[in-house]
């Protein structure tokens, strides 16, 4: 086990036998996991593997068959309640996905509203802000992720990596505690990727906890406190970057490795 | 090979600007030469044949009784529409939820009203009176509040509402439901993860986005819609079709007031169909390609610039 990084007594998300099948493919088979306050986690294996089936159940995109997952020390989507647990309503579930933004593999911007109308979007509906207040720290936030100039934009009109960089500013305006990242460098052009993880990484120096999926070993090496290898719905190893990246203990992560690097 | 050719007159030449003979479509010019005929034909009948009677036409065309007959028809259309598409997306939205129930009631919705036809049910509507002489408000097999003769409700004009928008609203429907079906759920999932509300996805995320699949066969319907109108003569209310019976029934000038009706039918269709192009062509710039008008004609001329630029260069 690595140390986290800030010193906490509460883990900011943790995973305990979590169970979850897709018809009769089980794709999740009992995962244990903690993410420390201000930990930057990479999750890595082969497809199928379920890392992202994983991401999806921490903020309730997917329900969990068994199991459950605490983000801030609260159940997400249930209460619990004596010995039982009952899913929440709509309303609740998405004051808990407040707390934790997401990107996703294929961005998912809107593509009916300009690139600050994304951005605005959730922290005006919801109350957050008032109109101009969001659109001054949406600004701020584009500033951040190199698209100052492109508010007025539709998404159509950006590239992959400007997309994927608005998409992380989109997530950002909630002020979430954790950010999920799903592939976010898969679908687009290699010389496209680098943007996309410096501002990542950017965002793990300023202490963001996330967790994230993805195939890049570059980044994983150079930004992740701890590099976590799942295989067929199992958890099979973790440590720092370098444990698991040049000293892999598992045969099956070593495999991985050969046929990734 | 030479590159200077000099226009490519030599036909074993292989000079850059060599130019193919088109194929010929004798075919074509044959079925042409047809429809010119037709044509010709219909037009000297209409000019010729003294019984359609123009000079009818003329007299009743801005005749008060066809004018608002005209008018109930573009109002009674445009309410059953309006009415038709707030329902439609209600049953669709019914048919995408996951409780059996709401799912299997705006199923047997569609089913009734798609499989029995509009002039049946208006018709059925009319005569409701006879299965359910006083209508009344209360609970199933429970106590009822207030009650009311059927026939004191169902005018014609209501019975025109309620059965032109039922019957719609199956339609549209399965248009709002295939509109829905067509975002991409990534769409429903980013906002979701942001925190939003369904109602308010569906709003703001999923809807303006389902309406550039859900406009063009709107359009249809709303033609369409003003077309079935006519079915409402049958119940004797006076929309345009109705207002050219009563006048010929009494002076049996029956094609040229049936004329009088089809030129408004198809003035008004034409119309109709202007506004549904324009509406398509402006819901298109600002969802697919967000320019304004003048900057996509420079555009495109730019384009045609450099091409007639790259041709002009090559020797």
């Amino acid at each position: 086990m690595t140390t986290p990084r800030t010193a906490s007594d509460a883990p900011a998300v943790r995973i305990r036998g979590v169970r979850k099948s897709f018809g009769r493919l089980e794709v999740l088979r009992g995962i244990n996991l903690e993410v420390w306050p201000g930990e930057v986690v990479c999750l890595i294996g082969p497809s199928g593997s379920g890392k992202s089936t994983l991401l999806r159940c921490v903020n309730h995109l997917e329900k969990v068959d068994g199991g459950w997952i605490e983000v801030e020390g609260e159940l997400v989507g249930y209460r619990r309640k004596g010995d039982k647990v009952y899913e929440l309503k709509d309303r609740e579930i998405c004051r808990k996905r407040e707390q934790i933004g997401m990107v996703f593999q294929q961005f998912n911007l809107f593509p009916h509203m300009t690139v600050l109308g994304n951005v605005v979007e959730a922290p005006v509906r919801l109350g957050k802000a008032r109109q101009r207040e969001a659109e001054a720290a949406g600004r701020e936030l584009l500033a951040r992720v190199g698209l100052a100039d492109k508010e007025s934009a539709y998404p159509r009109q950006l590239s992959g990596g400007q997309q994927q960089r608005v998409a992380i500013a989109r997530a950002l305006a909630m002020r979430p505690r954790l950010m999920l990242f799903d592939e976010p460098t898969s679908a687009l052009d290699p010389e496209l990727v680098g943007d996309v993880l410096s501002v990542m990484a950017d965002l793990a120096k300023d202490g963001m906890t996330m967790i994230v999926v993805t195939h890049e070993m570059g980044f994983a090496r150079e930004a992740a406190d701890r590099v976590v290898f799942m295989d067929q719905g199992r958890l099979v190893e973790q440590g720092s970057p370098s444990e698991i990246l040049e000293r892999p203990s598992h045969e099956r992560t070593q495999a991985f490795l050969r046929r990734v690097l | 090979m030479t590159l200077q050719g000099d226009g490519g007159t030599d036909p074993r030449g292989h000079g850059d600007d060599v130019r193919a003979v088109p194929l010929r479509h004798p075919g074509r010019w044959v079925a042409s030469a047809v429809v010119l005929v037709v044509a010709a034909a219909v037009v000297s009948s209409l000019v010729t044949n003294e019984r359609f009677q123009w000079d009818v036409v003329g007299e009743y065309f801005f005749s008060s009784a066809i004018l608002s007959g005209l008018w109930t028809t573009l109002w009674l259309t445009a309410v059953s529409m309006t009415i038709a598409v707030v329902l439609g997306i209600v049953i669709a939205l019914m048919r995408l939820s996951p409780n059996p129930v709401l799912q299997g009631g705006a199923n047997l919705y569609t089913w009734f009203f798609r499989g029995t036809p509009l002039l049946v049910q208006l018709i059925f509507l009319f005569n409701i009176s006879a299965l359910y002489p006083v209508l009344t408000v209360g609970v199933p097999f429970g106590p009822q509040f207030f009650e009311i003769p059927a026939n004191d409700i169902l005018t014609p004009a209501v019975v025109a509402i309620v059965g032109l928008s039922l019957n719609e609203a199956a339609y549209m429907a399965e248009i709002v439901r295939g509109g829905i079906k067509s975002v991409d759920h990534g769409q429903t999932e980013a906002a979701q993860a942001l925190g939003l509300r369904r109602s308010v996805i569906m709003r703001r995320v999923v809807l303006p986005q389902a309406i550039r699949v859900i406009l063009p066969p709107t359009g249809n319907e709303t033609i369409s819609m003003l077309k079935y109108t006519s079915l409402i003569s049958v119940i004797a209310m006076p929309e345009l079709l109705y207002s050219a019976q009563v006048i010929y029934s009494r002076t049996y000038e029956t094609i040229p007031l049936l004329l009088v009706a089809s030129i408004w039918y198809l003035i008004v269709t034409s119309v109709l169909t202007v506004g549904q192009a324009y509406l398509e062509r402006r819901m298109s710039r600002d969802q697919r390609n967000p320019e304004t008008f003048l900057g996509g004609l420079r555009r495109h001329l730019r384009v045609h610039d450099r091409r007639a630029i790259t041709r002009r260069e090559r020797p």
